[in-house]
């Protein structure tokens, strides 16, 4: 595995490419490009889950990817991915068939938050469990956007959907994000890592790692939406720092080392983690997007927005507890 | 001709021990009743080394037929096998796999669906998938299920056809019931099969095959939208009419190899018949025994036993069925809210602007392994020679052998 800076990665041709129909402003093609950069070592293959990125990026009869890519439906993503490597080991094993030239390859599996958490876990899971040889990339913009920003099992606590909307009585969402780092970690498997756009060479040095690891990887990319999440165009990434230094969207990376599962923050998390006073309050970033405006309007909801706080402080001592 | 051996199989070890001879790239399944021999024993195969195949034991049908559809779509032969609730299971990735053009191979060991759950047989599952865009190959016997799953893989890769292709065999009655196979040699099946072709395509980056290739990238699957979704699905249409063409070329092919020859329709006794049943699967094995009854008893009675339900061979099934004046339909299906069942209804249509037609009434029969008895079917030859007499069907659709009807 070679480091890969930022300068380096400009120079590397894009393999999702402009002309795309995805939202100004939209982070999925910015983490998507960074991730395509990193494996471009390799031969890669793309599968993607139905949502944002699938769709805009493929409306017949054009393309924007220049990788051999693959959409079949909404859930199965990791089994599209595994048939894909299957059909590599299968072509290895044999000596003959279209695969069977190359020594190592890419499996990419895209999906969204809903094709993740929510109708895709079972796919996702079994694939884990078998151990395929593939990067499961998780491009969480936190309810589907793509049908009209309804809740997911992403969708954070209180956030306003259009099927948890803000209403007199219940003030969005009632439950909290899933958390998917920790069932696939349960999964025991080699690496998995959270990105966040906002700090690209962080994005491009776990995206190399993960590459270079043998076996089921998973990769969650906080993808900031700018028509769910109700934020102007240009603050997209901003907005995606500001996740991060709240603790809303630590960034960290889980590595098997002897079969142990070892949790270790990255750059700025562990910036936060060694001066604590540095963290900054999650109203911070509540406040710069119109899905949480009820929690400010007509005037701020001082028990929810406590009720984040606390939960949001609970989830990063307990990442801090396995981070050791 | 090759020295064939006679091995004892039943039906699910006939498709296991023909799909080990392909040798499959991939098998993605997932066990299910009763189709699960047939896992168990290609299980075994993968095993032993006795092929090369990646099995992968995915977690439910849905993903089974996804993982078939990213392999073949990376150029795997990807096999799998279901029944019932299995295949209602993967339906959405069904009709995916076919509207890719996905040469994939499927055994249906036919079973009712639920509810009430039921393990037993009949044809509610794969008469469920007729527009799905699959060949369907409904077998008789062991025999047929063993050569149907061998020449399946050359139909759906024909390069004027890349379409999936099902082999339906009866649940239990086929699936468990051990019969006589002969078999051809591995080597024989593999040069019959030879390697996965492919077809050329125009992409966005140049010409290539039709596969997931790092060489020459193809954007597979793409959002399809109004200007262009309908005529894809006309190529549907085309490539199931050309299916139609060249299915018996390979089925000649295969008479050469292995010296058993295949129609998509086969007649019995229809040259003089003057009341007739057609049908599909194990019951017509019943079926014709009865006709040798009933000749004996000197009734002139005939049948047509259809082997292809799609692409659904009209002029062939014209031709079996010849000027026989009644025709009656043996279905293990019920279309409920229809007219009538399926099989009934597709030659209802394509007898419609005939001038010369003969009667048709439906049977339904067997419904969750109700076993379809030589008396129900004399039953239905009976009802069939009071058409005849009256010259009118009284009822368009009768179910044999329930009770409080």
């Amino acid at each position: 595995m070679s480091k890969l800076t930022l300068k380096e990665a400009a120079h590397i041709e894009d393999t999702l490419t402009s002309g795309h129909r995805l939202c100004a402003g939209c982070a999925h093609p910015i983490v998507a490009r960074m991730i395509m950069k990193a494996a471009s070592d390799k031969p890669t293959f793309v599968t993607n889950a139905t949502g944002c990125l699938e769709v805009a990026t493929t409306i017949f009869p054009f393309t924007s990817w220049k990788v051999p890519w693959l959409h079949n439906a909404f859930e199965n993503a990791a089994a599209n991915a595994s048939g894909i490597e299957a059909t590599w080991r299968a072509h290895r094993r044999k000596g003959k068939g279209p695969l069977a030239k190359y020594e190592d390859i890419n499996v990419i599996a895209f999906a969204g938050d809903g094709g993740t958490y929510d109708i895709g876990i079972q796919a996702l899971s079994g694939a884990l469990e078998r151990g395929h040889h593939f990067t499961y990339v998780l491009m969480d913009n936190e309810a589907y956007m793509n049908t009209g920003i309804q809740r997911s099992g992403g969708t954070p606590f209180a956030a306003s959907t259009t099927t948890s909307p803000a209403g007199r009585v219940i003030h969005g969402k009632t439950q909290w994000k899933k958390p998917i780092m920790d069932i696939v970690v349960a999964h025991d498997i080699p690496y998995a890592a959270t990105l966040n756009p906002a700090w690209p060479q962080d994005v491009l040095d776990k995206c190399r790692k993960n590459f270079s690891i043998e076996g089921p990887k998973f990769l969650h990319a906080l993808i900031a939406c700018t028509r769910g999440w109700r934020y102007p165009t240009s603050d997209t990434i901003a907005i995606s720092r500001l996740a991060t230094q709240t603790c809303v969207f630590p960034l960290y990376e889980v590595e098997r080392v002897d079969g142990r599962p070892v949790w270790k923050l990255s750059g700025p998390s562990a910036a936060i983690a060694r001066r604590p006073e540095s963290k900054k309050p999650v109203e911070e970033y509540l406040k710069t997007q119109g899905r949480f405006r009820h929690l400010f309007r007509p005037k701020p909801d001082e028990e929810l927005l406590k009720a984040i706080q606390d939960g949001v402080d609970h989830r990063w001592e307990m990442l801090l507890e396995k981070c050791g | 001709m090759v020295e064939q051996k006679l091995m004892g199989l039943n039906g699910d070890e006939a498709v296991a021990y023909a799909t080990k001879q392909v040798n499959p790239d991939i098998v993605a399944a997932y066990p299910i009743t009763p189709q699960t021999i047939i896992v168990e024993r290609f299980s075994e195969y993968v095993a032993d080394r006795e092929v090369d195949t990646e099995f992968v034991a995915v977690e439910s049908e849905h993903s089974a037929m996804s993982s078939c559809v990213g392999a073949s779509a990376a150029g795997a032969r990807a096999f799998t096998a279901t029944a019932a609730n299995g295949l209602a299971l993967m339906w959405e990735i069904v009709y995916i796999a076919s509207s890719l053009r996905l040469p994939i191979v499927m055994a249906v060991v036919n079973r009712a669906l639920s509810g009430p759950i039921n393990i037993h047989n009949d044809h509610s599952d794969t008469m469920g998938a007729r527009d799905s865009g699959w060949i369907q190959i409904y077998c008789e016997n062991a025999q047929e299920v063993y050569d149907a799953s061998i020449a399946a893989w050359r139909i759906a890769e024909h390069l004027k056809v890349q379409l999936p292709v099902m082999v339906c065999l009866d649940g239990f009655t086929l699936s468990h019931t051990m019969e006589n196979v002969m078999t051809l040699p591995d080597e024989t099946v593999q040069r019959f099969v030879g390697d996965r072709p492919f077809i050329e395509v125009e992409g966005h980056m140049g010409k290539g095959e039709l596969r997931l290739n790092p060489e020459m990238p193809l954007t597979m699957g793409p959002l399809d939208l109004q200007d262009f979704y309908y005529e894809h699905k006309i190529h549907q249409v085309d490539a199931m009419e050309q299916a139609l063409k060249y299915m018996k070329d390979v089925d000649e092919e295969w008479t050469k190899v292995s010296g058993r020859s295949y129609q998509y329709v086969e007649p019995y006794l229809m040259e003089d018949a003057e009341v007739a049943l057609i049908g599909m699967g194990s019951m017509m094995g019943t079926v014709r025994h009865m006709v040798g009854d009933l000749r004996a008893e000197g009734v002139k009675a005939g049948m047509v036993k259809l082997r292809l339900f799609r692409p659904f061979p009209v002029d062939a099934i014209k031709k079996a069925v010849g000027d026989v004046p009644v025709l009656g339909v043996m279905e293990k299906c019920i279309s409920f809210g229809a007219p009538a069942s399926p099989l009934m209804e597709e030659l209802m249509t394509a007898y419609y602007h005939d001038k010369e037609k003969p009667m048709i009434a439906n049977y339904v029969v067997g419904l969750g392994g109700r076993d379809v008895s030589p008396d129900m079917i004399r039953e239905a030859y009976k009802s069939l020679a009071k058409i005849k007499k009256t010259g009118k069907v009284d009822k368009l659709s009768t179910y044999i052998g329930v009770r409080g009807d």
